[in-house]
């Protein structure tokens, strides 16, 4: 009963984000994760940040996670 | 990820063949309902291993009385109806929130701060947000009707039909169904509530429980680990979901929803009344609550249909055992809420393929 | 960098009380406005003899009287999205009809509903798109019309394009000739169109890379249909996307198609998109992209002349057609290994939180 995916913290104003997943950016409230921090990568739903992302256990068993990994990697490489 | 995929497929035929007899998993979300379907999981499980699907779409559960009280505002004048776009296909006994469209007062939002910034742009229109969910969706509708209180804007209201996954899963195992020898717990309320909330389930009926993602990786592991748990006769609470699930789960999220919620009884399609399993907003953000505000009673709808989502929902039928499936309900004319919600259970059968 | 059109209400009273920059309902009566909109703003646009005769019909001469001839509604949302525009999605979107159809397309017809209030320099955006999609598509607006409508009745502005092509020589399409053992092949990557759009609908938009994938198909589609014989059939997966296109397949052949999940080309970022939505990519539309049903032994052919094109750089073959069992179903092989249905899907998207 639970859309959610991860995505990473580009910009933060006290608990107001925006997210980006892929290149894709979104709104997000850190409301409910008073610890987040600009470049962690957070579980977003239904526009708001429910937990932090381990990112080492995620890259192990999250596939989607290692295509976001995959995909930054290469977009870094490309834009510098 | 393939052989590690092809490592729990062993798993559970080894498990499923030491146990000798069919072994019946729950799963209580129904966002896994839908993964396990798209990604094909059912045909490559052995037939040993049947898998249930239970009252976990916030859709499903959600009671004929609660969605023709939506209705029933959504026919006013002065009132604009915000939901999440799961809701507007939903047939309450007098149409949907779709059929009502050419109203022009039914917004689809993607968050509840969407909802209260309809209000604060529409003065003149009292928003009505249709909150409902389970525990991972909760603490969004906490977070802006403090946020409203703290505004003082008046024009905004939740009508809440957000319910907790454990009462339920203890109603089921308490009498309704209890033929289920295992879990899958749900992974993104367990990221609020915490896996440890599971242990109760563990301790009192003797049954794993195992948290799991929504990837096809995760729920075959998920799967295998409450096979491997059932052929060594044990029962353990466990989780496969770590990148995001910790044993306490999300202690700002766990708060915000005490502050603005108290656990009452409330009905549950399929499953009737559970006692302190629906929450209602806390007599100080009265104001916000369109039940009270609109002097509106939670009232268990009366559906002569002949619609079995209930049991569907407790896993007492398969969609497929429901007359009504793929005759007079399908996903175009859809009769219960099991049909419309694309989590549903019935509406995964009929789009993924499982037909008469 | 949104682009997006809002026309507000107090804007409408404004245009229609002073400001000659704007639609008047006038500009659709069939009198002197109508006449200056159609020469001053219209006509210049579409350098043609037959359209600046301006005669009630457009006389065409054509080398062949086996033509195809097919038209199109647009009333997409925004008005301008990144990719695209209602004007480059019109002559597009018609030209793919015909495309597809195993012809050459030559003409179009250009019919205009605007609502009054609209403004002129967002219809010389518009005229001008429409021009340039046309010639880079080489096919001429030989005529066209001009209505108006009260404000709130058009969204800002509808179009129609009919088109006339001319049927390719040895080209015979149909869903009958469909065989098993036939290989399915996709030109390219899909969602793009469909998940651009919503990027930037009021109320969901999000900040996107996204494009969408707009284009005229023509060249690669007559290339193809000249190198490859055999094509038995060809669609463009628009509404409803690449599941809508693949069903419609079974249904109207009467056999199965077996999809492999691994082989379909999607961008990242438009599954990315679609999961935080909760959309289905497969149900997305597409506007530069065709789905081609061949003879196994063309395959391969097909997927050269494709990629060679830019058109159709990341086709791939994404399935076959199988052997009906009990009833014509799409079966898709999924990542896992594992099976089930893609059915016709219901025909509107919305945004989950579930």
């Amino acid at each position: 009963m639970c859309l959610a995916i991860p995505a990473r913290i580009v910009e933060l104003q006290a608990d107001r984000a925006i997210v980006d997943a892929m290149g894709n950016r979104w709104k997000a409230r850190t409301t409910l994760l008073p610890d987040a921090k600009l470049g962690d990568v957070v579980l977003v739903h239904a526009g708001f940040a429910i937990s932090l992302v381990d990112e080492e256990e995620a890259r192990k068993t999250w596939e989607l996670f290692a295509e976001i990994d995959n995909f930054e990697k290469t977009s870094n490489k490309v834009s510098g | 990820m393939l052989d590690r995929i092809a490592n729990a497929q062993h798993a559970i035929d080894d498990a499923c063949r030491t146990i000798g007899r069919q072994i019946t998993i729950m799963e209580v979300c129904g966002t896994h309902t839908v993964s396990i379907f798209r990604s094909g999981i059912r045909s490559v499980l052995p037939d040993g291993l049947k898998l249930l699907s239970g009252p976990g779409c916030p859709v499903c559960v959600t009671d004929q009385g609660y969605i023709d009280t939506v209705m029933e505002l959504a026919d006013r004048d002065d009132c604009v109806i915000a939901t999440y776009g799961d809701m507007i296909r939903v047939p309450g006994s007098d149409g949907s929130l779709e059929s009502r469209a050419s109203k022009g007062n039914v917004r689809v939002v993607l968050s509840s701060e969407d909802a209260l910034q309809l209000a604060r742009e529409n003065a003149d229109k009292t928003v009505v947000f249709v909150a409902v969910g389970f525990e991972t969706t909760t603490p969004a509708t906490a977070v802006v009707v403090k946020e409203a209180a703290a505004e003082s804007i008046g024009n905004f209201c939740i009508l809440s039909g957000h319910k907790l996954v454990i009462p339920a899963m203890r109603a089921l195992l308490g009498g309704m169904n209890d033929r289920i020898d295992g879990f899958l717990c749900p992974g993104h309320v367990s990221v609020i509530i915490g896996s440890g909330a599971f242990a109760e389930i563990v301790n009192d009926y003797h049954r794993p429980c195992v948290v799991a993602g929504f990837e096809p990786l995760q729920i075959i592991e998920g799967l295998a680990e409450i096979c491997r748990q059932l052929a060594a006769g044990k029962a353990e609470l466990k989780s496969v979901y770590k990148a995001v699930v910790t044993e306490k789960g999300n202690t700002a999220a766990q708060q915000i929803i005490a502050e603005c919620f108290d656990p009452v009884d409330g009905y549950w399609r399929g499953l009737g009344k559970i006692t302190r399993s629906t929450l209602a907003l806390k007599e100080r953000y009265a104001r916000f609550d369109a039940f009270r505000r609109f002097g509106l009673e939670d009232k268990p709808g009366r559906d002569n249909s002949g619609c079995r989502c209930g049991e569907v929902l407790c896993g007492l039928i398969d969609p497929i055992q429901c007359p009504l499936f793929g005759k007079r309900c399908t996903p175009e004319k859809p009769i219960g809420p099991c049909m419309v919600s694309s989590e549903g259970t019935c509406a995964a059968w009929f789009k993924y393929g499982r037909r008469r | 960098m949104c682009g997006m059109v809002q026309i507000r209400p107090e804007e409408m009273t404004r245009a229609m009380t002073a400001n000659p920059e704007r639609i008047l309902l006038a500009h659709g009566g069939g009198g002197r406005l109508t006449s200056q909109l159609i020469r001053e703003r219209i006509v210049p646009k579409f350098k043609n003899e037959a359209l600046s005769e301006l005669a009630d019909s457009a006389h065409l001469t054509l080398a062949s009287s086996d033509i195809c001839f097919t038209t199109d509604s647009y009333v997409v949302k925004p008005l301008f999205f990144r990719g695209g525009d209602i004007g480059k999605l019109s002559v597009c979107g018609t030209v793919n009809d015909l495309a597809v159809a195993g012809s050459r397309p030559v003409a179009l017809s250009l019919s205009l509903i605007i609502e009054e209030g609209f403004e002129f320099d967002l219809l010389e955006r518009i005229l001008q798109s429409v021009s340039d999609t046309a010639q880079r598509n080489h096919v001429s607006i030989v005529t066209g019309d001009t209505k108006t409508v009260e404000h709130g009745s058009a969204d800002g502005i509808f179009i129609n394009t009919a088109g006339i092509g001319i049927r390719l020589p040895n080209v015979h399409l149909g869903l009958d000739k469909v065989e098993v053992g036939d290989k399915i092949v996709l030109s390219g990557t899909i969602g793009d169109h469909g998940m651009t759009i919503v990027s930037q609908r009021e109320g969901i938009g999000f900040e996107s890379p996204l494009e969408s994938d707009c284009a005229g198909l023509a060249e690669l589609t007559c290339s193809l249909f000249e190198s490859v014989p055999g094509i038995r059939f060809m669609r463009d997966p628009t509404r409803g996307g690449l599941a809508a296109t693949l069903n419609e397949i079974v249904d109207g052949s009467g056999r199965s198609a077996q999809i492999d999940e691994r082989a379909i080309p999607i961008r990242p970022a438009v599954q990315a998109a679609a999961d935080m939505l909760g959309f289905d990519v497969l149900n997305a539309a597409n506007e530069g992209k065709f789905v081609a049903v061949v003879p196994p032994e063309m395959a391969n052919e097909c997927l050269r002349v494709c990629r060679e094109h830019p058109l159709g750089r990341d086709a791939a073959v994404i399935g076959e057609i199988v052997t009906t069992r009990d009833v014509p179903l799409v079966e898709l092989r999924t990542k896992i290994g594992g099976r089930r249905v893609v059915q016709m899907p219901y025909g509107r998207e919305l945004p989950r939180i579930c």
